[in-house]
């Protein structure tokens, strides 16, 4: 469960003064369910995202990842969260196996369990054939492989995935589709930000429509396309985003 | 703090330093053959070239001197010294090097040595020219050889004997042992090496650590697990610390190793210089590498906090080297001469470790300076490892775009 009360985050930039990356940003996650953000670039997706992994302090308000402050108890919340991104990077020169052992430690698991665990996901994701091979020499679709063992290997319940398609080609951006269904089907608290519609529409269960920094509105596909008389989700956003957008140029 | 924690992230840091082959090269290449090969090296090479610079006999070209045969008959009579004929571009012929002096014979130089005038005869040379100073030298030993035939000739003919122009005799003496003498040569260069090595060291793990992992984009995986940013920053900053005293530790044994092959094989004296006496032994080795100690720490902890501020690699060596400068300058200046330990300057970083060093090798312990210079040197470390940490918490130097 993630809940999110009146987060805010303000960034001070020399040239344009204060910034509001979030602007008092309130929703809920609840397990089971896959949370899309959509937003353009800049909207502040990948900040929320950040501030509810703990890498980022929010300015104003907080929330609680599985129950736990992500202001008060930030460590706790990141033991409870797999953080994935086009972001999160591997370190070249540990093996697969290595690097997600290394997580797997940190996260506090002791070696037996450890090892029962990078057993089981290896043999799930079919890494057993590159486990003993340096990231560096890894193909795109093995590194993302070895960035969701990464994220799992704690069975964290809460996922947070910031745009991790970015970038990627069809097949292995379909790898990652299938991994958050499945991530949704264990249970799991998943949050999603992208700024692809299509992702949005075959994946979340919940939308919410963030730009400026401000969460605009939220709901089903369903809700949304009802409240704003459109079926297409691209048009919904540009009804929602538009008037402000237009504001903003003007 | 968990203890458990800095060692996993200390023992993968590790795994990937030593996987790195740019770290063999700033940590193991560097002070292990730079050492043999600039102390045995290049001392082999200045023997060489010195021995070969004796062996050569110098062309001199004779100014003048047609009316005092005999002084031109004592220059010429030398084997030691090659007489070439009078040419008018004699000085351009010094600065080019196709002659390497020139003696200029008054007129009338023996009509006044007779009437007991003084003269003045004149060496040309080209001054910082090794093989023109050795003919001008020659030729002065020849001149001071016949003056001194002079006055014993002048003495005889008035029945006075040699001594009464030296009276006494002067004699300069060392008192102190040989190992002190070439730790007052050497020392402040061991010192002064060690440090650069200490930062050298350093300087690569520090930003493959920091700026590295951001420039991959490793900095935001780690920072999304639950270890804790303190932990972090000790596991990054003790790795970076072995890597600085294993750098120094490698160059200690690189100096050891080369001073005992230069003593054995005695370059330093054929070359006409003292002889090597320098004894690293193992009480000043162990000094050396525990006065080092504390600045390895400085050091780490500050290039790892500089180089955070970088957004890559790049901009973390440019941000670094004119850090090298900083520690270059005073441990620059220790080597000095006149430079000793004083209680303000032992209060000084990087140049009280490199004057300490100086003394522990000519084997002078002074223990105050010591204790002075070791706390000083570890209250600048901790407030750098300080700055680490806070650095680490900063999110506009983490995420810096």
């Amino acid at each position: 469960m993630i809940e999110a009360r009146g987060l805010s985050k303000r960034f001070h930039d020399k040239k344009r003064g204060e910034i509001r990356a979030v602007d008092h940003v309130s929703f809920r996650c609840e397990p089971g369910r896959i949370y899309g953000l959509l937003g353009a670039n800049g909207a502040g997706k990948t900040t929320t995202l950040r501030i509810l992994a703990t890498i980022l302090e929010p300015t104003d308000g907080t929330a609680l990842v599985c129950g736990y402050d992500v202001v008060e108890q930030p460590e706790k919340v990141r033991a409870s969260v797999g953080f994935l991104s086009t972001a999160t990077a591997l370190y070249p020169r540990l093996t697969a196996q290595e690097l997600v052992e290394y997580f797997g430690r940190l996260n506090g698991l002791n070696e037996a369990t450890l090892k029962k665990r990078v057993d089981e996901i290896f043999k799930r994701l079919d890494m057993n054939g590159f486990r003993d091979r340096r990231c560096d020499k890894l193909s795109t679709g093995m590194k993302q492989k070895t960035s969701i063992a990464r994220t799992l290997v704690h069975d964290p319940p809460v996922m947070i995935f910031d745009e991790p398609t970015l970038g990627l080609d069809i097949m292995t951006a379909r790898t990652i589709a299938t991994f958050i269904r499945e991530c949704r089907d264990r249970g799991k608290t998943v949050i999603f930000s992208t700024h692809i519609m299509s992702e949005v529409e075959k994946l979340c269960d919940v939308i919410g429509i963030i730009h400026d920094g401000k969460l605009l509105t939220e709901g089903t596909l369903a809700q949304l396309r009802e409240r704003y008389a459109e079926q297409d989700l691209e048009e919904i956003f540009v009804k929602v985003v538009g008037p402000l957008q237009a504001k903003a140029e003007v | 703090m968990n203890l458990n924690a800095v060692g996993i992230v200390y023992r993968k840091e590790f795994t990937e330093w030593v996987r790195d082959r740019r770290t063999l090269i700033s940590t193991v290449l560097v002070p292990l053959f730079l050492f043999p090969l600039m102390m045995v090296g290049f001392s082999a090479l200045a023997v060489v070239m010195v021995g070969k610079a004796e062996k050569e006999t110098p062309k001199i070209m004779i100014l003048g001197g047609e009316d005092s045969p005999q002084l031109v008959a004592s220059i010429k009579k030398l084997d030691s010294l090659e007489i070439v004929p009078y040419a008018a571009n004699w000085r351009d012929e010094i600065s080019n090097k196709d002659i390497r002096a020139a003696v200029a014979i008054p007129t009338g130089f023996e009509k006044s040595l007779e009437t007991g005038q003084s003269e003045t005869v004149k060496i040309y040379f080209y001054d910082g020219e090794m093989k023109s100073s050795f003919g001008a030298n020659r030729l002065e030993k020849s001149l001071k050889d016949y003056r001194d035939a002079v006055v014993k000739d002048r003495l005889a003919a008035k029945n006075l004997p040699a001594s009464v122009l030296s009276p006494f005799s002067i004699k300069q003496e060392n008192v102190a042992p040989p190992e002190k003498v070439s730790g007052a040569t050497f020392g402040s260069f061991i010192g002064y090496t060690v440090i650069i090595l200490c930062m050298t060291g350093a300087m690569y793990p520090a930003i493959d650590l920091t700026a590295g992992e951001k420039e991959r984009g490793t900095m935001e995986t780690i920072l999304s697990s639950p270890i804790s940013r303190m932990d972090l920053v000790l596991g990054k900053f003790l790795l970076v610390f072995s890597a600085s005293l294993a750098t120094a530790i490698l160059s200690v044994i690189s100096m050891g190793t080369s001073f005992a092959i230069l003593g054995r094989t005695n370059l330093m004296n054929s070359s006409g210089g003292q002889t090597l006496a320098l004894n690293l032994g193992l009480l000043s080795v162990v000094s050396v590498f525990v006065m080092a100690l504390p600045l390895a720490f400085l050091f780490s902890a500050v290039l790892m906090t500089i180089a955070l501020f970088a957004k890559s690699y790049k901009e973390a060596q440019s941000y670094l080297t004119p850090m090298t400068f900083v520690i270059v300058i005073p441990a620059v200046a220790s080597i000095m001469p006149g430079v000793e330990l004083t209680p303000k300057l032992a209060l000084i970083p990087v140049l009280n470790t490199s004057l300490v060093c100086k003394e522990i090798i000519s084997g002078t312990y002074h223990w105050n300076s010591i204790a002075l210079i070791f706390a000083s040197t570890c209250v600048y470390a901790g407030v750098a490892l300080f700055l680490a940490f806070k650095t680490f918490q900063r999110e506009s130097v983490l995420f810096r775009s």
